[in-house]
């Protein structure tokens, strides 16, 4: 179990419990925290669960799959710390994670 | 206006599968799609991915199971209306009149939305200003590439259409290509043959960049791009082109009087239709208690909705329920020969 906190664009924080194996975007779509969309439904065939991982926890969460680089260029805005939030595999070393979330998904 | 027993939105595998269901029991149908090919999210999103989760096919990619549908349809005479997107449905005494952003009007009592997650429309820049620009300075698509003539033109993305575009312009125009990071999702010979360019300085590539702002009063000037470091350069650029793949919109389907829910249209587990009689949802686009978005229920609801749809088509003909291994008329529809 890890607490998560998902900002919004607007600043309004969503601090919930989410279990270990899941991921940050059921995490997210569980708990009905807007701003992630997840279109796909966690196949990484779409850019909609794109979230900004907080500086200090970039290098802490499991690494990019293979293929996520290339959603991510099809998201919307795009940064250095960017992820695709499906694929982040929530465990106990993530207590604490923070998430930003862009303006808009599409 | 074009009179048919069913109009589908979608022509991705629901769609095809629910023509082909449609064409069985002996009812018409055309099929419009806002996509210029057939196959919808197979086609546009994993056309080269194997699938492992087709009944009785072990595994085929995206492109694969479309030809195979497409196949299966063979028999049938199907028109297609690609490249138009239906923007109006609405009810005229017992038949919906549906009308596309073409001009195209159908005049049916069925209305099935095989629509997946909505229409794809191209990610858009989303700098201050960009809307101004739009169709003038700024394109997401090429229709005439004699325009760009003599001209710079700034190439943004790093998949294959970014990358074929800077390669074909790049011998009659000044080509800047800018990508956010240093590795390419196009196909290796077209990344081959953007990095020999750039050594012979047909292409000016500048990787780890994004756009940042576009300068010009009534047509784009210069842009200014910038990269991680915040370092800015400025380029004198006539066009800008934008080439960060599809990005998919529920779009005029929310304004046709539906219950909508999550981007998802609720129907019942019956017919597949929804708060509105003669209209239907089928696969992704549906939502019930348990649906599940795979391909194979969506073959399912197209069945049932298709016949739904014969009672509000053939109102004076009683359906009944054959088999293609025994029935006659079937076998005739399908032109092969019976036993």
């Amino acid at each position: 179990m890890a607490k998560i906190t998902y900002i919004e664009h607007n600043g309004t924080n969503h601090t919930v419990d989410v279990q270990n194996g899941l991921t940050v975007m059921e995490g997210a779509v569980q708990n009905d925290i807007p701003g992630i969309d997840a279109d796909c439904g966690g196949s990484m065939a779409c850019a909609t669960c794109h979230v900004y991982v907080k500086e200090d926890w970039f290098d802490k969460v499991n690494k990019k799959n293979e293929g996520e680089d290339d959603m991510l260029d099809q998201a919307y805005e795009p940064k250095k710390n960017s992820r695709l939030s499906c694929q982040i595999i929530v465990s106990d070393d993530l207590d604490g994670l923070v998430v930003d979330m862009p303006e808009k998904q599409t | 206006m074009i009179k048919t027993d069913a109009l589908i939105i979608g022509a991705g595998p629901t769609g095809l599968f629910t023509a082909h269901q449609l064409k069985l029991i002996g009812l018409d149908c055309e099929i419009v799609d806002n996509l210029d090919k057939i196959g919808g999210q197979c086609i546009e999103l994993y056309p080269d991915k194997p699938i492992y989760d087709i009944p009785a096919v072990p595994e085929c990619t995206g492109e694969e199971l479309t030809n195979n549908l497409i196949n299966q349809l063979k028999p049938f005479d199907i028109k297609f209306h690609l490249s138009e997107r239906v923007d109006e449905v609405k009810k005229d005494n017992d038949k919906w009149v549906v009308k596309t952003n073409k001009g195209t009007s159908f005049t049916t009592p069925n209305v099935i939305i095989a629509g997946g997650v909505g229409s794809f429309e191209p990610r858009k820049f989303s700098v201050e200003g960009h809307e101004k620009f739009e169709n003038k300075s700024i394109l997401y698509s090429i229709k005439d590439k004699n325009i760009f003539k003599g001209k710079t033109v700034s190439i943004f993305g790093g998949g294959d259409s970014a990358l074929d575009w800077a390669v074909e312009l790049s011998n009659n125009c000044n080509v800047n290509l800018i990508h956010r990071r240093d590795e390419f999702r196009g196909a290796q010979a077209t990344v081959d043959k953007v990095h020999e360019l750039t050594k012979s300085q047909k292409i000016n590539l500048f990787t780890k960049f994004q756009l940042k702002k576009l300068n010009g009063a009534s047509k784009i000037e210069s842009i200014d791009i910038e990269d991680d470091d915040k370092q800015i350069i400025n380029l004198k650029t006539d066009y800008v082109l934008g080439f960060f793949g599809l990005i998919m919109q529920l779009g005029p389907i929310a304004n046709w009087g539906l219950n909508i829910d999550k981007k998802t249209v609720e129907v019942d587990t019956e017919k597949f239709e929804t708060n509105q009689k003669g209209i239907y949802a089928v696969g992704d686009i549906c939502n019930y208690p348990g649906k599940l978005k795979l391909i194979l229920s969506g073959f399912h609801e197209g069945a049932l909705a298709a016949r739904a749809c014969f009672k509000l088509a053939r109102p004076n003909e009683k359906y009944r329920f054959e088999f293609t291994t025994s029935s006659k008329a079937i076998k005739n529809r399908l032109g092969v020969k019976g036993d």
